[in-house]
Parts: structure tokens; sequence; C-alpha cells
């Protein structure tokens, strides 16, 4: 059902105005990027901040087109937004003055297809999965930041996309309530068998969230490698995934890979600059 | 204990959402507050009151000029007997609610398609201040000149001032969706038209509805001003008439009118507005 993402020698740059001269120069935030997500699979992209993570995940979800190389989902070619994917952003994208379940039928009218009953009881369905259910009618306002988060994963989940792209989604909540989050959307990954790209920058959510971890290297960015991870969560109770040294491994391995970068990146900081002068 | 300055009253501790509802209840503003604001309001009513009754009798102030209440009341209520109030009433309240929803019908979608465009909305937006900042009244004249004395420069005059208020408000309100909200709508495939009904709209609506409100205050305003120099019904008529002839307490009674219209207008809107806007905190 899920289908696969490939992105092949994927370039992109912007143009930015300097800081000190005011000159319009090209900025390469991603330069020949190779990735290929498998069908199904949980992959978390952890790297320094402005490697380029966030780009992307606007590229697979199609709101920017790339400069160069080729994006394709199921052997079809990246053109645009699609209700093949979903999107759930850090800042909460939830519609303010519609409900937590009307919030969730709204992405459902954008699907199109069922009447207003079905998309109530839906929408009431996927509350429930994020444990929601007794707050169907409640606004934004009224709800607490990961009571929110969870309704913008409700509403991306809802009309079933084959894949959900997810950009630091629980970054400004708080410890405990993104510990929970997590642990809560590897079983809704588990049930739902939903292709999931999680980005991250913290180290211990990549490697617990995901299969696979992808660590890019910033300035321009690229996939620098990739750590099979394949943790075991665990069925039973009280089973904390965290505590042990497998976990301990991936994690020091990926902060390893991250710290090596930064002196690499330190002493060659005129390499870093790979602005050119544009006119 | 109830809050009583604006700070306490803002930084009041809140529970969490889980913890309302493990207490099955929202946090619910007391009704005893609600009353007891309501009373100090109803309290500061009745002191004017008072005193506008008392300060003439006493000779603080001219008893022809500023007659007592009672006497103003009296004379309105003569005039809500013997129907003269409500022709006056009547006048006005048509012209203004006429230019009002003349000013709402076509300044609502222009600025919908002013802010959408920007090139247009750039263009367009020093020329719509330089008109706002133009007082209707000054515009008086013109609109007798080209449209005679009759009800449609009256109409065309109400229609102009509430006309910028909405078109600006409805401008900024569209202007200013949040672009995340706008990303999530594309995120879903949402066509442009979609977009501007299901999220761009909604989120403009309290924006816009500040200027309706500026809107039904300048609609009265304007309305009297402009009967008080050509018309022969309506209230700024009835107290230009009133003042000319020395019927003082006639006079006032028009006046008491007006801020009353005011008020039944603006508390209309308040309601409408919240109506609209039940999901803001």
């Amino acid at each position: 059902m899920s289908a696969r993402i490939v992105l092949e020698g994927v370039g992109q740059t912007f143009l930015v105005r300097g800081d000190d001269d005011r000159q319009l120069r090209e900025f390469v935030a991603l330069d020949g990027l190779e990735l290929t997500i498998e069908a199904g699979e949980f992959l978390t992209l952890v790297g320094p901040s402005g490697c380029g993570k966030s780009t992307v995940l606007d590229l697979i979800a199609g709101l920017t087109a790339p400069s160069s190389g080729r994006l394709s989902i199921g052997g079809t070619p990246i053109t645009g937004p699609g209700l093949d994917r979903s999107v759930v952003f850090q800042q909460y994208t939830l519609l303010p003055w519609r409900t937590a379940q009307a919030n969730i039928e709204f992405a459902l009218e954008a699907k199109g297809g069922l009447d207003r009953a079905t998309r109530g009881e839906v929408a009431r369905r996927y509350l429930d999965l994020v444990g929601l259910a007794d707050f169907a009618g409640r606004y934004p306002h009224e709800l607490s930041g990961g009571m929110k988060q969870r309704v913008a994963i409700a509403r991306s989940l809802s009309y079933e996309p084959e894949v959900l792209l997810m950009d630091e989604p629980f970054g400004a909540l708080d410890a405990q309530t993104r510990e929970r989050l997590q642990e809560e959307l590897v079983q809704i990954w588990r049930r739902t068998g939903t292709t999931v790209v999680f980005i991250t920058h913290d180290i211990e959510e990549a490697v617990f969230l995901g299969q696979r971890v992808a660590v890019m290297s910033g300035r321009p960015g690229r996939i620098r490698t990739i750590v099979e991870t394949q943790l075991d969560h665990g069925g039973e109770e009280g089973f904390d995934v965290r505590g042990t040294p497998a976990f301990a491994a991936h994690r020091h391995e990926i902060w390893s890979l991250l710290r090596e970068q930064e002196h690499a990146a330190a002493p060659a900081a005129t390499e870093q600059q790979e602005v050119h002068r544009v006119a | 204990m109830s809050p009583s300055t604006l700070l306490d009253e803002r930084a009041e501790a809140r529970p969490h959402p889980r913890q309302e509802a493990a207490a099955r209840a929202r946090a619910a503003s007391p009704r005893r507050r609600r009353a007891v604001s309501l009373g100090r309001g109803l309290a500061g009513i009745v002191s004017l009151a008072l005193v506008w009754e008392v300060a003439p009798r006493l000779g603080l102030v001219d008893r022809y000029f500023i007659p007592p209440l009672h006497v103003v009341l009296g004379a309105w209520w003569d005039m809500v007997l013997s129907g003269e109030l409500r022709t006056h009433v009547q006048a006005s309240l048509g012209r203004s609610a006429l230019g009002f929803s003349l000013a709402v019908v076509i300044a609502i979608p222009l600025g919908a398609a002013v802010a959408w465009y920007r090139p247009v909305r750039e263009l367009l937006q020093p020329v719509l201040e330089v008109f706002r900042n133009t007082a209707a009244l000054a515009l008086l004249p013109v609109f007798t000149l080209i449209l005679g004395i009759g009800e449609t420069s009256k109409v065309a005059i109400v229609t102009y001032a509430c006309f910028f208020p909405i078109l600006l408000s409805t401008i900024a309100g569209v202007a200013t969706v949040d672009p995340q909200l706008l990303r999530s709508a594309r995120v879903l495939g949402l066509s442009p038209v979609t977009t501007f009904r299901k999220v761009v709209f909604p989120a403009a609506v309290p924006t816009i509805f500040t200027g309706i409100r500026i809107a039904g205050a300048a609609a009265i305003l304007v309305l009297i001003a402009a009967e008080m120099i050509g018309a022969t019904a309506g209230l700024g008529f009835l107290i230009n008439y009133a003042q000319f002839n020395f019927l003082i307490p006639k006079m006032y009674a028009g006046i008491l009118t007006t801020s009353l219209l005011g008020l039944a207008v603006n508390y209309a809107l308040v309601a409408l507005e919240r109506r609209f806007s039940r999901w803001r905190p």
C-alpha cells in the first residue's frame, strides 16, 4: 500500500541577501542528495541545524521544487503536494476557529468523497487513536501544546496518506509529553503501516523512533551515513528501550558522526562558505 | 477573592485542560463576578443620571440650557407617544442601515481581492489611506453638489464613511493570515478558492469585524451631521430643529436617542462578532 520514495542527486539553491554587502548570493542548501525511503519504514533524519533537513521535507511534500535532481514516490515524479503525503509541522497548524474534531474533518473535506456523518465518525475515531476522544469539542486555544500536536497528527493520519512527513513535531513540547508522544507515534506507525519520515535535531529521538537514522551533513546538505538501528521496542509494559546498551551505542555513534562534522567544518571555514556571487 | 487590577485579572492561574477534564468542568467565570461587574456598570450610569438631575436643580448649571433629566425624559416620552420620535428614528435608521449595508457588500469582496494580489495591494494601499483620512463630512458638499439634497446624497455619504474602515480591515485581515495555515492548506492540496473560503476568510473575520464596528459608529455619526445640514426628517434634523426653536428639552431628548441608537448598534455588532468568533480565547 505504501510507496517507496526515491531522491536522486537532489540539489536546492536559494537566493539570499548577504549580511555585510547586501548582494544577492546563491546559497546551496542541498547538493547531490541521495536517499531512498522504503515503503512502510520509519526513517528519521538528523543533522546540525541549518543543514537543510526541512528543505528535504518540503521537497518530498511537494511544497517546493528542487533546483536539480529528481524525486519520485512509487515511481511517479513528485510535482506538487498530494493527499498521498501529509505533513505535521513543528508549529501547530490547527485552524483556531474549528474544534479538535472539526479540524480533522477539515482534512477529510479536502479529501472529499465522504458525507458529513462519516467525516464526523472518522474524525472521532482518529481522536480516539491519539487519546483525545474527550476533547473533540474543544477549540485549539483550550488545548495544551501536546494536545494540539496530537490533533495535528490525528488530522494527518485521518485521510490515510501513504507517507507521513514530520518536521520536528515534538520540538516545542516538554520532555515528558515528548516521550509519551514518541511512544504513541511508534504504536500508531505499527498499527497503520504508514511510511514515516521524521526530522529532528534530537539524537535520542532519532534513535528511539527510527528503524534507520539518516545522518545529514550541512553546507551543502547531503546524506552522510545511514545508521540501521532496528531497536526492539518490546511489547511488555515497563520496558525502557532507552536504557538498553544497543540504544546507548547507536546514540553515541550518531553523536560522534555529528561531532566529527563540526570539527571538520571548523578549520575549513572558507570552504564551508559555498556561496557564490551571482551578480 | 476576585482580581481587581488588570494585571491580576490577566495573570490569573488557570488549570491545565487535563485538570479541567479531571474535574469534569471548564474554567468557568463565576456568575457572581459577572453580576458584580454588571452592578458596577449600572452604578456608573445611575450616578451620571443623578448628576444630570441634581446639578440644574441646585443651580450649578443654567436650568434653561441644561434642564434636569426628568424634564428631558418627559419631552422624550411625549415624542414617543405622539409618534414623532418614531418617524425620525425610522428615517435615520433606514438611511444608515442602507448606507452601511451597501458599504459591507462592496468593501468586503473588494478588500479581499485587493489583499489577495500583492501588486494591487501595494498600488492601492497609499491611495486608500488618503481617502480614509479624508473626513467624510468634508466631502458632504461634494456629495450634495453631485447627488442633490435628497436621500441619495445622505445614503452615499454613509456608505463612503463606512466603506474605508471595512475595506482596510478586510485587507489587513486577509493579508496577515498565518502563513503556517496556508502551508497546511497547500499540503492538503486545496484549490485557491477553497483555501480562501475555508482558511483565509474565517481567519480574517475577527479583523474584518473591527472595521465593521468602526463603520457602525461612523454610519450614525456621519448621518446625524448630514441630517443637520439638509433634511426634513431624521434625528439630526430633530436636534437641529429643536435647537433653532428653543425647544431645549426636546433637543436633549433627540441627543439621548442618538446615544441609545449608537449603543444599540454597537451592542448588536458586538453580539454578532461574538457569534462569529466564539473560537477566540
